[in-house]
Parts: C-alpha cells; structure tokens; sequence
C-alpha cells in the first residue's frame, strides 16, 4: 500500500527515468493500487473544455490535453469556464465556422490569418475547391454579422468584417446568383 | 435563587457580545445566563446545517433575526460531491417562516436553494433586508424575481460565485419604483443581460447603494452611465471591461471613475481591452482590495496597474502577473494583507506564464502584514517555503498549490516537509493550511507538533501511512475541519482518534484507504457522529467490510442521521445494530 510506487513527476528522481509524459497529468489512477479502478475524469470539466480544446488542435501548438483527476488541481467551475472560453479567442485567433451549400460537412478558418478579403476568398476557394465571385461562379460569400443578419462579403473594411463576423456561409445557385461578390 | 443582576442588566450587557464564540462561552457559565443568552440572541451562526435541525434552532433561541447556514462540505467546490448529496436549505426555511416572521437576514454558503424557498421568502419575511448566497446552486433568475417583487425593504442581494438557471435578465425589472433601500447588489455570477434601463432607474433610485457588482454582460459603454448615478459607490464590479476603441467612451469613463471618491474596490474585468485600463488609474490609490482575477491582462499592463495601488489591502490575480509583477507589489503595496495568484491555464503541465515561487518569496519579504496566501504556482521549494516562513511568522493562512501532484523540491528533488514544516513552526497563528507538492509522513509530524491554533487543513496525494493521519489528529488541538483526498489514510488512524472527531466541524476523506467495516464500526461506537459513506460506484448495503470506501464524510450533531440521503449516501453504524450482515 505504498503510494510511493505510483509517483509520477515532471521532473524525474536522481537515478529515474520518467519522462515527461508520464505525469499525473496524463495517469492519474496508477497509484490506487488495491481499489476499485475507475477512471475519474471530470465530466463536467472536460464537455466544457469541449470547445476550447476543439480549438487547441487546430492551433497544432496548444499541448493536447490531459486527461483530468477530478477536482484537481482545486479551481472552481466557474474560473475554468468564464476564463478558458474567452482566452482561446483572445491568444489563437478568430475561428469561425464556414459552411458551403451541399457540403455534408462545415470547416474552420481563423480570420487572423488573412491580411485581407483576397486571401480570404482565395483560402475560401482552395478549401471548397471552387470559385468564388462574378465571371458566371455559382457561389456567392456571405456571413452573419453581430446583429445576426446575413450579409455579403465585401462590404465593410476588413478590420470591422473580422470583428463582426460570427460564421460564414457560401451560398449557391439562384439565390446567389446577382449577388456576385463585393470584393 | 435570585441573580446577582436583574435580566435587564445581563441583557444590556450581553448585546456587547457580537460574535458566536462570545455567546457560546456566556451560555456555559450557568443555566441561568444560558436562558437569559438565548432569549437574546439575535445572530446564530451554523457552520454545518446537518449538525443540528430547524427544531433544535428553534427550541433554542426564540428571537432569531440572522441566520448563516452552511451546506455542503468544501470538497464540493471541486466537483468532488456528488451532485444530490444534500445542504437543501428547503426545510429550514418552512420552518423559519412558521416561527420567525421578523427575521431579516438569511445568509447560506453551498446550499441547495430552490425558487420556491426563494418564493418563500419573499412572502414570508415583512423585514426582510439581508440576502446572501455563496456558491449556492438549485435557483433560477425566476427565484430573484420574487425577492425583488416582494421584498419591499431590501438591502443587500449578494450573490457570489453562485450556480443560477438564467432563464431571462428580466428579473431585475421586478423591483417595484417604491423601492430605494438597496445598498448592495452583486450580481456578478449571473450570465443573462438584465435590461439596462431597469438596472439604471434601480441605481438611480438608490442612493444608500455602496456596493454594486454586474455581470459581464453589461456592456462597458453604460458603464459610466451607472457610476454617474452612483457616486457613492465603495465597491464596484466592472461588466466585460472590453469595446471598441472610442474616445468618447474612454473620457467618459475617466470622468466617472474619478467621481466616485469613495471607491474602495474594484473587481469584474472580463475581456479586458488594454486600451480602456488607464481609465481607472485615479481610483487605483484609493483602492484597498483589487479583484483582477477573471482579467487576461498581462505584464507591462499589470504592474502598471499595481505600482499604483500604494493602499492596497488584497489582491486577486491570474499568475499572468508573474514574478515582476509580484516584485512590484513587493515593492508598492506595503499594506497588502491577503494575496490570492490563480493559474490561467491550470491543465496543462508546463508553464504558460514566468511564474514561479520567486514571485511569492519577493511578497513575503516586501509586505509586512500579509497574512493570508493562496498560491498556485508549478515548482517550488524547501529553500523557498523557509524564506516565506521566516519573512511572514504573521501568516495565518497559507494556501499553496503546485500544480503537478505529489511534485518534489525541484531544486533537490527531496520532499517538501521541510519546507511546510518550517510553515507551521515560524506562523505560529496558522488557523488555515493547504498543502501540495511531494509530502511524506515526517511532514504531518511537523503540523501535529507545531501547528496548535491550526482550524483548517487540506491535504492531497500526500503521506506515506497512517501514521500521517494520526499525528494531526492526535497533535492539532485546535482543528476543526480537515479535508484529505488521495492519502494512504486509512482505519487504525481514524480509529484511534475517534474522540477527536467529536471536538470536530467535520472530516473529508476521498480516494483513501478507510474501509467499509471500519466506517461502520466508527458509526457504532461514536453516537453523536454522522459517519456518511458517499459511493456511487456499489450498492451501498452490499459492499464487503473489507473494501474501501469511495468518499467519507463524518461530522458531529445532535440531529442523528439525516433524512435526506440520497441512494449513494449511507449513514453507517445507524441501522446496523438491527442488521448484523
């Protein structure tokens, strides 16, 4: 019943070698030697760093998350979720969802990225492999602004289009025909 | 046998002692100063609510205008509760309003309460003026609306760190135009966007309101707005502290925050844009207590703030603050008496921010009066701890928590015992200690010698065996409640100190080593003791005497076992004398 032997450390004794990932943030039941063996994973914590750690991976330089011992370390609900939901927007970008009539599924882009809105379309068109814009495209970008009104792309400067951009739709066929594109 | 005084007397005398120690004590000097003291006592303290009942309270003390309850055990703060466990505050209040319609006060910590105690309050309590509920959960804004409907002579709805239902921000609209005693709102844990022009007429209305905390979703172009209204103000929570750069919002903001002169505190600071920061900057001499803790606010912006806060009394803040950052504060706040560092990315094992002990040592030795600490922070040290115990022997909370469990000295890779033995001897007046880090057995050696006046202590993944448990047990005269999870802890321990936990609040332990059969034979021996057996995982009434038990939760009462145990909560040595299996 020696709880020494499920030591797990960042940082490895003289003579050990642990490597990094064997922390207790990754194992965190080793050490329950002669009890009922349940994972403890706060489910709580975990759905609601659903969403930030959806967008960690995107990032590719967030480090994957590890797996959790409930309660530790003591940080209320409310610290982690208030917090984590506004600090990915602020450090890893503007993510919005783009969707594209009749694809089965929607992307992720980060506005941050982009300079401006012919990068944004050329990403666009690369993603979708499709073109964008007048010369007889189908498709036709637009986003739902703040206010929740669905507009075209193109109109507002760039620095306002990326603030008030929630999501992204390119539509297609006879509703969008006409509209072109403003950019 | 007549008394040396009249009642009168006694009583005049008695309305002197305010706090619940003092009465106590008065009480247990003869039955007739105990008769004279309860039929006085205006402001009952209950530190468990299942340590006593409504019917104890009530035989007790007739004349009870304030009542502070508290529910569920601090564990709960880190989902280590299970959810349906207890703390319903249900009951009391029935009972409260059948038996003191003049109460005035009711403030809960960490108790279910429903809307329709919320009803019951409103419509049950003439005087009401003091309501305040932290970290209660069970409610929703429908709830707030029938305190503000019908609590004509409200003062204070304090809601912190609460878990609300927001079903609309209408709630707020539900105040009557009559009403003008508010002198306190916080409303800062509450999510929806109450209309803003029933928030401004209710300031308006208001001008004893010294305390007032908004949500983050009030915007910050209104902000100036309300400190116009308000500028009496002497505590204030900011919404999201974030819009778009505008010059008229800026000044307009600097104008109201220099108009309130008695402005004293400060929290809030959701999304912070560093731009608008400066605006604040006049109040920041005056402030004694600074909540930045929700604001991802760096250095250089935040010791700019700091250096600027000569008269600060505590601090609130995310480890962003770094080492320079607490240099600063070492440096300018000569009066800080409470330091609080939270982590900003608490679940992932290497540093986001240059935090390090260096930053708590530099606070130890800047600030003479700090007395009360809680740290999160990845390394720390032996070398460390001895220089916070030397600099600060007038600590009398020391809260540490180093992220990594069980992490060693990262200098000598040994165990931290020294470091927190050293914490104990030197602070002589430690009521509260929470430990982290690599700890064997020798380090509750320490705390049972030394730590005499200790009244709270948390321990996690620490202790090599029983040994450990039982020198604070047998060493710490003056605890009160002790909270352990993940500890080698397990019967012969308990058992030897069963005595103990009667002049105990309560013990906590999770994930140890406390078996079935020990838990029952504790709940035989000792009557006046709850020894609740909380496992979700098995049938509570069919788990072997020698298997562990989940989690346990043992406190005194003259209430008996409870009657509100939910399936996975088992009262132990209760029912068994009838059942011998």
């Amino acid at each position: 019943m020696n709880m020494e032997d499920g030591l797990c450390l960042t940082l490895g004794l003289p003579g050990r070698n642990e490597p990094d990932t064997e922390s207790c943030y990754k194992n965190n039941n080793n050490n329950n030697n002669n009890k009922r063996s349940q994972p403890e994973y706060n489910d709580d914590s975990i759905e609601s760093k659903g969403s930030s750690i959806a967008k960690e991976s995107d990032m590719d330089t967030a480090p994957a998350p590890k797996s959790q011992v409930v309660g530790w370390p003591p940080v209320r609900n409310y610290r982690r979720i208030n917090f984590q939901a506004k600090k990915v927007e602020t450090e890893s970008g503007i993510y919005v969802k783009v969707s594209m009539d009749g694809a089965p599924y929607l992307r992720k882009i980060d506005l941050k990225v982009y300079k401006g809105y012919p990068e944004l379309l050329k990403a666009l068109e690369n993603m979708f492999k499709l073109t964008i814009g007048y010369k007889g495209s189908e498709y036709a970008p637009t986003y739902e602004d703040k206010d929740g009104d669905w507009m075209l792309v193109g109109d507002v400067p760039w620095e306002m289009f990326i603030v008030s951009c929630k999501r992204m739709r390119i539509m297609k066929g006879s509703e969008a025909k006409g509209l072109g594109c403003n950019v | 046998m007549t008394h040396t005084f009249p009642e009168e007397v006694l009583e005049h005398v008695f309305s002197f002692l305010n706090t619940q120690h003092d009465r106590n004590t008065v009480s247990l000097v003869c039955k007739s100063w105990y008769e004279m003291e309860r039929w006085c006592r205006k402001r009952v303290f209950i530190g468990n609510c299942y340590a006593v009942n409504p019917r104890v309270l009530i035989q007790r003390f007739p004349e009870v205008k304030s009542i502070e309850l508290k529910g569920k055990p601090h564990f709960a703060d880190f989902n280590l509760v299970p959810e349906g466990w207890g703390g319903y505050v249900y009951d009391w209040i029935v009972e409260m309003v059948r038996v003191y319609p003049m109460l005035e006060e009711i403030k809960l910590k960490r108790m279910v309460v429903s809307d329709e105690c919320l009803e019951m309050i409103g419509k049950g309590f003439k005087y009401f003026r003091v309501l305040s509920l932290v970290s209660c959960d069970g409610f929703s804004t429908d709830g707030l609306a029938a305190i503000a409907a019908n609590c004509r002579n409200l003062r204070v709805l304090d809601l912190r760190e609460c878990e609300v239902e927001d079903l609309s921000g209408y709630w707020m609209s539900h105040f009557p135009d009559s009403f003008t005693s508010l002198e306190c709102l916080n409303m800062a844990c509450l999510n929806s966007e109450v209309s803003f022009s029933a928030l401004e007429r209710l300031v308006a209305r208001s001008p004893n309101l010294k305390i007032l905390r908004l949500n983050r979703a009030v915007p910050l172009e209104k902000l100036s707005t309300l400190l116009q209204l308000a500028p009496q103000l002497v505590e204030f929570g900011t919404g999201a502290y974030s819009a778009d750069v505008s010059t008229d919002v800026y000044s307009s903001l600097v104008a109201a925050f220099s108009g309130c002169k008695d402005l004293k505190d400060l929290s809030g600071f959701w999304d912070v844009v560093p731009a608008y920061l400066p605006a604040f900057y006049s109040v920041c001499s005056r402030l004694t207590c600074l909540n930045l803790s929700y604001a991802t606010i760096k250095c250089p912006d935040l010791t700019k703030i700091v250096s600027q806060c000569h008269n600060l009394q505590r601090l609130l803040v995310l480890d962003y603050i770094e080492d320079t950052g607490l240099n600063s504060v070492a440096l300018t706040c000569k009066d800080l008496r409470e330091l609080r560092v939270f982590p900003s990315d608490p679940f992932v094992a290497d540093p986001n921010v240059l935090l390090t002990e260096e930053g708590l040592v530099s606070v130890s030795k800047g600030c003479p009066k700090l007395q009360s600490v809680l740290y999160f922070c990845r390394q720390m040290s032996n070398s460390a701890l001895i220089s916070i115990a030397q600099n600060r022997p007038n600590l009398t909370c020391f809260r540490l928590c180093i992220l990594e469990p069980r992490a060693p000295d990262y200098l000598t890779f040994e165990p931290l015992d020294v470091g927190f033995g050293s914490i104990v001897e030197n602070c002589k007046d430690l009521k509260r200690l929470s430990m982290s880090g690599l700890l064997t057995d020798r380090v509750f050696e320490y705390i049972g010698t030394h730590a005499k006046k200790l009244d709270m202590l948390s321990i996690a993944f620490a202790g090599d065996s029983d040994l450990g448990l039982h020198y604070v047990l047998s060493g710490c005269e003056s605890l009160r409640k002790l909270e352990i999870r993940d500890c080698p802890f397990g019967d012969k321990a308990l058992l030897a100190n069963a005595s103990k936990l009667e002049t105990m609040r309560s013990l906590w332990m999770s994930s140890c080593n406390v078996s079935f059969g020990a838990c029952k034979l504790l709940g035989q021996k000792m009557p006046d003791l709850n020894v609740e057996v909380i496992d979700e995982r098995e049938n509570l009434y069919s788990i072997s005497e020698s298997d562990p038990v989940e989690k346990l939760y043992i406190y005194r009462t003259v209430a008996g076992e409870r009657s509100d145990m939910p399936n996975f909560v088992r009262t132990m040595g209760k029912d068994d004398m009838y059942n011998l299996s």
